[in-house]
């Protein structure tokens, strides 16, 4: 029961606390190093806090998020998994982290020592780095570019690049194929995830995320919009083949190429590509929960709350698509990239002009109808074939 | 229309996903070392050796038939003997090497004294797998009441039957005494 004398505005004066927390948190600490530093050392202490906390969270983000997909791809298909390394297998990520460090670290013979020391360390940085440019909360950026999202797309393409290089590096057929595919898969895909970002940028005016953000108070979501909808959509889908996930994993098809471009790699080199993986995901999820479903803005809750309810709910979409779908074959992977997310991506950006200039039931309506046409169009034109319904099957005597 | 049957795949998932929490069916993992599926009446497993009273007096008598019938030759049988080394009925050896046996029963079904029957216990790890697999008589007997509880269906129809046998042979005895010793049953 709630006190009586607990009022309403005390409640909301708790829930602004709680909003500003770790703000309040970072504030507390550099008023004590200014005491007691010169200047440009609490430059740096400002800094580093704001990296050390990054670069703590981006591991436990890391960890947990294996945890979560085994647990709902485990209930997906009936079954409970981890559950016996603490309470609901809570402690399982540690596990095998521990598991992960101890294990040999293999080098082939015929590899190229340097290269293939390098690329998992490589393909880290990246994916921390993009960690940065989040808006976490109000106030909440570690660092508020006016370029933001530009960084953000130019820092997750280079990506492909270590992933080729520990491919290249590791010498082996299997690694390169899935390297190959990578490399194919990435830069078809960044296309469509970012004409479809583009949307956003034309109506904000701005390529700053936190300003995107900014733009969307309470419920003015971009997600509740014809163009800001399928805008979601399609960068959403772009985003999981831009994170090799299913049903877009062909880079590591174990079925297909044994493990893709870390078939060589064991040990802690393994999970370094396991953790820029799923560290993009992370990111991703965050950022189209940035650019469409309005960031940390939201009613009621602490704003960073809200960041982590959105990003998480995208994120458990990417862990049910790889409950469901079995994975693409090569030609329809490009296919979709090409012929469908490509050209409906741009037709969204025709959508969001219209948008700009129209008055808002005309644009609603236009808006709904260009949309609904030309995914009609796109549709038909990419079934190449009809199941004959009453096909007559004529037996051989 | 193009792209339903995607959606159509991911609401058969996201409907088992809530059945796991709604649903008594939903999961069909049972937690095993803390919880079991019932045991089935039918389930063997090992052979153990039945006696009726004393663990010393089995009903096996050493006839050898079980050991010979063994497909993969696990059963090691050595007769017992007397101070006069006369053989008596009873084994003074019964190993089964259970790293051999295949489970399949045949010494259970060629034991022509009830003597011989396959077990429910299936949780026999141990941590040496050379001497401690390799069971001895006083590992392998059972109390004829252990059988009639995990298998109270066979043990019934056992029992009938080798009640019915004894009244045979006590009315087959007591007419000709001299026949007795020749009409082992
Ligand atoms: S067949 Fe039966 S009585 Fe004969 S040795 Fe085997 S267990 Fe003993
Ligand atoms: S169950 Fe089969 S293999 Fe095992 S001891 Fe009996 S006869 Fe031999």
């Amino acid at each position: 029961m709630l006190d009586p004398r607990f009022r309403g505005s005390d409640i909301k004066e708790c829930m602004e606390n709680l909003d500003q927390i770790f703000v309040q948190a970072k504030r507390t600490v550099m008023n004590l190093a200014e005491s007691v530093l010169p200047q440009p050392l609490v430059l740096l202490v400002s800094m580093l806090i704001s990296i050390g906390v990054i670069a703590a969270i981006g591991p436990v983000i890391m960890m947990y998020l294996t945890w979560l997909e085994r647990k709902v791809v485990g209930r997906i298909q009936n079954r409970i998994g981890p559950n016996r390394v603490g309470k609901f297998g809570l402690l399982q990520p540690i596990a095998d982290g521990i598991k992960m460090l101890t294990k040999e670290d293999i080098v082939p013979e015929g590899a190229d020592h340097i290269l293939h020391f390098l690329s998992p360390v490589l393909v880290v940085v990246p994916a921390l780095l993009v960690l940065g440019l989040l808006p976490w909360g109000r106030n909440m950026a570690a660092v508020d570019l006016q370029v933001g999202l530009l960084l953000f797309f130019a820092i997750t393409s280079t990506g492909t690049l270590s992933i080729f290089l520990g491919a290249w590096g590791s010498r082996n057929k299997f690694s390169l194929l899935g390297a190959l595919r990578a490399v194919a898969q990435l830069i078809s895909y960044e296309i469509p995830q970012v004409f479809s970002a583009v949307v956003v940028i034309m109506h904000t005016q701005t390529i700053s995320i936190v300003e995107i953000v900014n733009a969307q108070p309470g419920f003015n979501w971009f997600v509740f919009t014809p163009w800001g909808f399928t805008g979601l959509v399609l960068f959403y889908i772009a985003s999981v083949a831009e994170c090799n996930r299913t049903p877009f994993d062909l880079p590591e098809a174990e079925s297909e190429i044994v493990a893709g471009f870390h078939t060589e790699y064991s040990g802690m080199k393994f999970a370094l590509f396991y953790m820029a993986e799923f560290l993009q995901v992370f990111s991703l999820s965050a950022l189209a929960a940035a650019l469409f479903l309005g960031g940390w803005q939201g009613p009621f809750l602490p704003s960073w709350i809200w960041f982590f309810l959105k990003t998480y709910g995208l994120i458990f979409i990417m862990l049910w698509f790889r409950g469901t779908f079995p994975r693409l074959r090569v030609d329809q992977l490009m296919g979709f990239a090409w012929k469908f997310l490509l050209p409906m991506s741009m037709i969204n950006i025709v959508v969001v002009g219209i948008w700009t200039y129209a008055s808002p039931i005309v644009a609603w309506v236009l808006g709904i109808l260009i949309i609904a046409i030309s995914f009609g169009v796109l549709a038909k034109l990419n079934t190449r074939y009809h199941i004959e319904r009453n096909r007559k099957f004529i037996l051989a005597e | 229309m193009w792209g339903t049957g995607v959606l159509k795949g991911m609401a058969v998932t996201i409907k088992n996903f809530f059945d796991t929490y709604t649903s008594k069916n939903g999961i069909f993992t049972v937690e095993y070392p803390e919880k079991r599926l019932p045991e089935k009446e039918r389930f063997r497993n090992f052979p153990i050796l039945v006696y009726d009273e004393k663990p010393e007096e089995l009903r096996c008598v050493a006839c050898d038939i079980c050991a010979k019938e063994c497909p993969p030759k696990c059963i090691t049988i050595v007769k017992a003997k007397d101070a006069q080394g006369k053989p008596l009925k009873q084994p003074e050896v019964f190993d089964i090497d259970f790293t051999v046996c295949m489970n399949c029963g045949i010494c259970e079904e060629t034991c022509p004294f009830d003597a011989i029957y396959m077990d429910h216990e299936f949780e026999l790890a141990e941590y040496d797998r050379m001497d401690a697999l390799i069971y001895k008589k006083e590992r392998l007997s059972r109390p004829w009441t252990h059988f009639e509880k995990i298998r109270p269906t066979d043990a019934k129809e056992i029992n009938e039957r080798r009640a019915k046998d004894a009244t045979k042979t006590a009315a087959a005895v007591k007419p000709a005494p001299p026949q007795a010793s020749n009409q082992q049953t």
